[in-house]
């Protein structure tokens, strides 16, 4: 399996647990594990429940509908991709459906920009509690990340 | 149980560099060998050794270099940084139950001149890291930095605040021969100008990577009063993996700024004669500034939100409400994955530490706060 993408960006690599949710989002889908006894969610995936101990699980559909959680702006010393794309700001972001489930995903400027530079929207843009939406980008054939576009942009 | 039964009897260092030219084991050799002369203990006594994730030499290793006799307990305490007083911890447990007698913990690392953890991409990526590293989160600094942020926006803390712990590190480096900083004095234009590792977190916030190695050793309280130097007792001992922790991207718990410390915290003092207020000086692991106000309120300084104004006034200072990193702490002395945070603790309740506070007699020493943790009172 390719660890990293033709211009050296990490891709994920799941365990079994966290394999769907990385289908779904190739999909185009943002889902998250959910008990199917007692219905709480959880993040990260993960074989049985903390509340109720059942390992019947559900992968239930966001809105992707979010909020900054925070969020930093990465500086090198950094791997050579990452540090070509510096500095850029990496948030995490707090689900509507659940404030603990929270994501960790870069920004870009418009929900019909998946692909905009990771610098894309400027750090000053940004403050904690901002509305973002989820946005799926592509980034090889088999993995798709979500992103994060500030609402009203 | 445990209380007051065990004693550290012996510390050892090697020089603290950017670069040295001895390998981590031999490095390590030294360290162990030293804390032994200090100790006046001979190498071929020690059945215990207990180390942290990370450390490159094993037991076996060591044990054969230094001629150590039959080993009847060895521990390794997970997490890293975390794991650093968790090693004393299992020694004192060793030693209290009776499975050993003089027990061995060190750390050896050539970080200064070596690699950084994090540009090893292929065994990062697994869990937790699948959730961070392809989204731009790679290092330790943006992992804390992210907290940082947050915790500045939940209770007002500043920058100046971060200055403050960055400031008093330095401050007792400058007093420090042996500290990497010792001759380079740090001003609050220069943290201010400094350059952006992981914005809020500046150059200033993060420890020095750094070449060096420590070792101290762990007997009973009974064989402590024969030993060369005086008993520095540990009075109680605790680690903590807080309840839906998750490493160090501790971002999915119900508060992700009450970290290991509060559960380590809870421990320590259940099982203490004393609570916070009586420590005379604390050494609070320090990989970025924002850990010591963090630990601040999870041993219980200070209340939840509070820590960063309890850095003001010179609180953190020799003189101040609670000195602490009194050698200058990873930021300043050198990062030896905390362990040199152990060995001040020793120092200062020996009386003999480079930035002594007076009189000092209990001293809290805490392993990395972010991934399950680990802590130490001492008691003179």
């Amino acid at each position: 399996m390719d660890t990293m993408t033709a211009d050296g960006l990490l891709l994920p690599w799941p365990d079994d647990d966290g394999e769907p949710f990385w289908e779904y989002t190739r999909r185009g889908e943002l889902r998250v594990q959910a008990c199917a006894d007692c219905g709480r969610l959880r993040f990260p995936p993960r074989p049985c429940c903390p509340q109720c101990g059942s390992f019947a699980d559900e992968w239930r559909l966001m809105s992707g509908r979010g909020r900054l959680w925070s969020f930093v702006v990465a500086h090198p010393p950094l791997l050579p991709a990452y540090a070509e794309r510096a500095p850029y700001p990496v948030a995490v972001v707090e689900l509507d459906e659940d404030p603990k489930i929270r994501l960790v995903g870069t920004l870009t400027s418009s929900p019909r920009r998946p692909n905009a530079p990771w610098n894309a929207v400027p750090a000053q843009r940004l403050r904690i509690g901002a509305p973002v939406q989820a946005v799926f980008q592509a980034v090889t054939p088999e993995v798709t990340v979500v992103r994060w576009a500030l609402c009203g942009s | 149980m445990l209380k007051d039964r065990t004693a550290v009897v012996g510390i050892g260092q090697t020089r603290f560099a950017k670069h040295l030219e001895e390998s981590e084991k031999a490095l390590a050799c030294r360290a162990v060998l030293a804390a032994l002369d200090d100790a006046g203990i001979e190498p071929r006594e020690v059945d215990a050794l207990a180390s942290f994730t990370m450390e490159e030499t094993d037991e076996v290793e060591l044990a054969k270099a230094i001629g150590a006799g039959d080993i009847i307990f060895f521990s390794r305490a997970g997490f890293g940084g975390g794991g650093s007083c968790a090693t004393v911890a299992h020694l004192a447990m060793a030693v209290a139950s009776g499975q050993a007698s003089v027990g061995v913990a060190w750390r050896s690392r050539k970080r200064g001149s070596g690699k950084r953890p994090w540009t090893n991409t292929t065994q990062q990526l697994p869990t937790p890291a699948q959730w961070t590293r392809p989204f731009g989160l790679l290092r330790p600094a943006d992992e804390i930095g992210m907290l940082a942020r947050r915790y500045m926006h939940e209770h007002g803390a500043t920058r100046d605040h971060l200055f403050n712990v960055a400031l008093a590190c330095r401050n007792r480096a400058n007093q420090n021969p042996d500290a990497i900083m010792y001759d380079r004095p740090l001003t609050r234009e220069m943290y201010m100008d400094a350059r952006w590792i992981s914005e809020p977190l500046c150059l200033y916030d993060n420890c020095l990577e750094t070449d060096g190695a420590l070792a101290c050793v762990v007997v009973s309280a009974e064989r402590a009063r024969d030993c060369r130097r005086k008993p520095v007792y540990l009075h109680s001992v605790a680690q903590g993996l807080p309840a839906q922790h998750h490493g160090m991207v501790n971002y999915w718990n119900d508060d992700p700024l009450t970290g290991p410390a509060w559960a380590a915290a809870r421990q320590l003092w259940k099982t203490a004669d004393f609570g916070p207020e009586d420590v005379d000086v604390a050494q609070i692991y320090d990989a970025f500034t924002p850990l010591i106000p963090l630990s601040l309120e999870g041993y219980g300084f200070c209340g939840r939100g509070e820590g960063a104004a309890f850095t003001e006034g010179g609180a953190l200072e020799l003189g101040g409400r609670l000195p602490v990193n009194t050698g200058g702490g990873g930021l300043s002395e050198g990062y030896i994955h905390g362990f040199n945070l152990i060995n001040e603790g020793v120092k200062q309740l020996r009386g003999i530490s480079t930035a002594q506070v007076p009189d000092a007699a209990t001293c809290l020493v805490t392993a990395g706060e972010g991934v399950p943790t680990s802590a130490l009172l001492l008691r003179a």
